[in-house]
């Protein structure tokens, strides 16, 4: 790193050089986020046919192969999906707003991708550090709606309009039972940076985490999540059974597919979230020789890993939430139980020194 | 000029353009759009007066859910532009005049003698590690906390009214009680028999 800051400064002198390699720097550190994200998205969506193929005792996906090695069947298929989506035509509809069409999918893509910059891959490897990362977060998820009502709207067709609009209530209103099961984790941990935040739940072991006296949220938090990603069994939004695919049903080729690689990286950041604030981020299970010589880095892929395939199982078992339920249950269940827990919480948190210092309290105060 | 100095100025040449836009635009979903333009550049100033607080939660609260619900509404109007710009000119001197008392007041405040580069000196900047956030935090529970339990309670009522005003009671409504549906087991509403389907002889 010294030296290449060196041979910067070296070259176009000390003012100019420090400012392009931290340039240079940041733009690695951007790139070597965004390629392997994109990369896991092209295979969770291998990932997701294979498993829910095997749930439902079908095979997959298992034909297109690299240079025909005939072990690695089916591992070619999203990159031959990627490749038949670039060659599609980009049909835009008769009456569409030309512009908000092709923004659409921009707007939905970029704070999916813009949300990774605060996420701490380790102790010291993150992108931009900063106070308020978790606001950061909640900030930028929030603004992903846009794309989705705007796609809806300028497609100018009734089904992509009524996807929206059930999209956007939705997210609307699972977003703050999200944010308050996250008030719950900034009480626990007393700061809003995600570095800080795994910190706070080092220990021993994963009696630690906050999954244990934070575990109502938990559940509160992955559901919601599911429900974010509209991802089933929340997925009403592109409910094909009534309004054929919902607000993407005007896109094709490309345009579709930036829909498509938005969903699955949003899918990947809220597991990565959860992993973070609920499961100990980097931290090993057990504090002890054989699991502290993993790198907490693959820690954190083997939990972010876990928290996709509960996603991936949840489509395969559950069926589709009939649209008031799925209100019924953000507003009339989950609000009130993360209202509930942030109370019960705050009376822990008053509790005389003493007690708080008594046997299972004193873990995690 | 320095780094944050050409930042101000892009932003702003951005706030501007957009904040005109809002009112020029002919198509009301374009305006709301620019709106949310206009709210997300000024929190990117905001940032660089180090208030992130402020800026984050501005982007969370207008930009991901009251513009969204305005938006909402706004794609859901069966908008006639002709209709929309009929009377534009008997109410233009009205606007106008506003808009004019407007511009006195903000240059009577702005232009004053108590306002100004001199009387209030650029604050010294912080450390990287101080947090704006946790500031805010200690001084609404302490010192503010009065005024900021009535701002809770004034919304609190305002969400009363809203709900009171919009909430009717209607007679031909069949409501139905979703925790009673997803109680249901398959033994109450299905019946299995087993009927013989070989005739018998």
């Amino acid at each position: 790193m010294e030296y290449f800051q060196q041979q910067f400064i070296d070259l176009f002198g000390t003012e100019w050089g420090a400012m392009l390699y931290t340039l240079a720097s940041n733009m690695t550190f951007i790139f070597a986020i965004v390629v392997p994200l994109l990369l896991g998205v092209a295979y969770l969506t291998f990932a997701e046919r294979k498993i829910i193929a095997y749930m439902q005792i079908r095979v997959g996906p298992n034909r297109v192969t690299f240079f025909g090695i005939p072990w690695l069947r089916g591992w070619g298929q999203p990159i031959a999906d990627a490749v038949k989506a670039i060659m599609k035509e980009i049909v835009i509809p008769t009456g569409a707003n030309k512009f908000l069409f092709i923004l659409a999918p921009v707007l939905t893509i970029m704070p999916a991708l813009a949300a990774w910059a605060v996420i701490p891959f380790s102790p010291e490897l993150v992108l931009a550090d900063i106070n308020a990362g978790l606001l950061y977060i909640l900030a930028m998820t929030s603004m992903g709606i846009y794309g989705i009502i705007i796609a809806g709207w300028a497609s100018n067709s009734k089904y992509a309009f009524l996807g929206a609009m059930r999209s956007a209530a939705q997210v609307v209103s699972y977003e703050l039972a999200m944010g308050f099961a996250l008030v719950c984790v900034l009480m626990m941990s007393q700061s809003l940076n995600l570095g800080d935040i795994v910190n706070g739940q080092q220990g021993s072991s994963l009696l630690n985490w906050y999954l244990i006296p934070l575990f109502p949220m938990f559940l509160v938090y992955l559901i919601s999540g599911v429900a974010e990603t509209n991802r089933a069994p929340f997925d009403v939004a592109e409910g094909e059974s009534e309004i054929v695919a919902g607000f993407h049903v005007d896109y094709s080729g490309m345009a579709f597919t930036v829909f498509f690689l938005a969903e699955y990286s949003n899918m990947i950041l809220v597991a990565t979230l959860t992993s973070i604030m609920f499961l100990g981020g980097w931290l090993p299970p057990i504090d002890i020789m054989p699991f502290t010589l993993i790198p907490g880095f693959v820690w954190l892929l083997l939990k972010i890993a876990f928290v996709l395939f509960l996603f991936l199982w949840f489509r395969a078992t559950f069926p589709r939430y009939r649209y008031d339920q799925i209100m019924r249950l953000g507003w009339k269940v989950f609000i009130p139980i993360t209202l509930i827990w942030i109370v019960v919480l705050g009376g822990i948190m008053q509790l005389p020194e003493t007690m708080r210092n008594t046997f299972p309290l004193n873990i995690w105060f | 000029m320095s780094f944050q100095d050409i930042l101000f100025y892009i932003f702003s040449a951005i706030l501007v353009a957009a904040a005109l836009g809002v009112i020029t635009m002919r198509n009301p979903v374009n305006s709301a759009l620019l709106l949310v333009l206009s709210f997300v550049t000024c929190a990117g100033l905001w940032l660089l007066l180090e208030a992130e607080f402020l800026a984050i939660t501005l982007v969370l609260v207008y930009v991901g859910a009251v513009m969204v619900l305005f938006l909402f509404v706004v794609m859901m109007l069966d908008i006639n532009l002709d209709r929309l710009r009929e009377g534009f000119w008997k109410w233009f001197p009205f606007g106008a005049m506003v808009a004019l008392i407007m511009v006195a007041e903000m240059s009577l405040v702005l232009m004053g003698k108590y306002f100004g580069l001199e009387e209030m000196p650029a604050p010294m900047p912080h450390d990287a590690d101080y947090s704006n956030t946790r500031e805010l935090g200690r001084l609404i529970y302490t010192e503010y906390v009065y005024a900021f339990e009535l701002a809770a309670v004034l919304l609190l009522v305002a969400m009363v009214a809203a709900i009171a005003l919009t909430l009717r009671h209607r007679e031909d409504k069949r409501p139905t009680d979703s925790s009673k549906q997803v109680k249901v087991k398959k033994e109450d509403r299905l019946r299995i028999v087993s009927i013989s389907t070989i005739k018998k002889d």
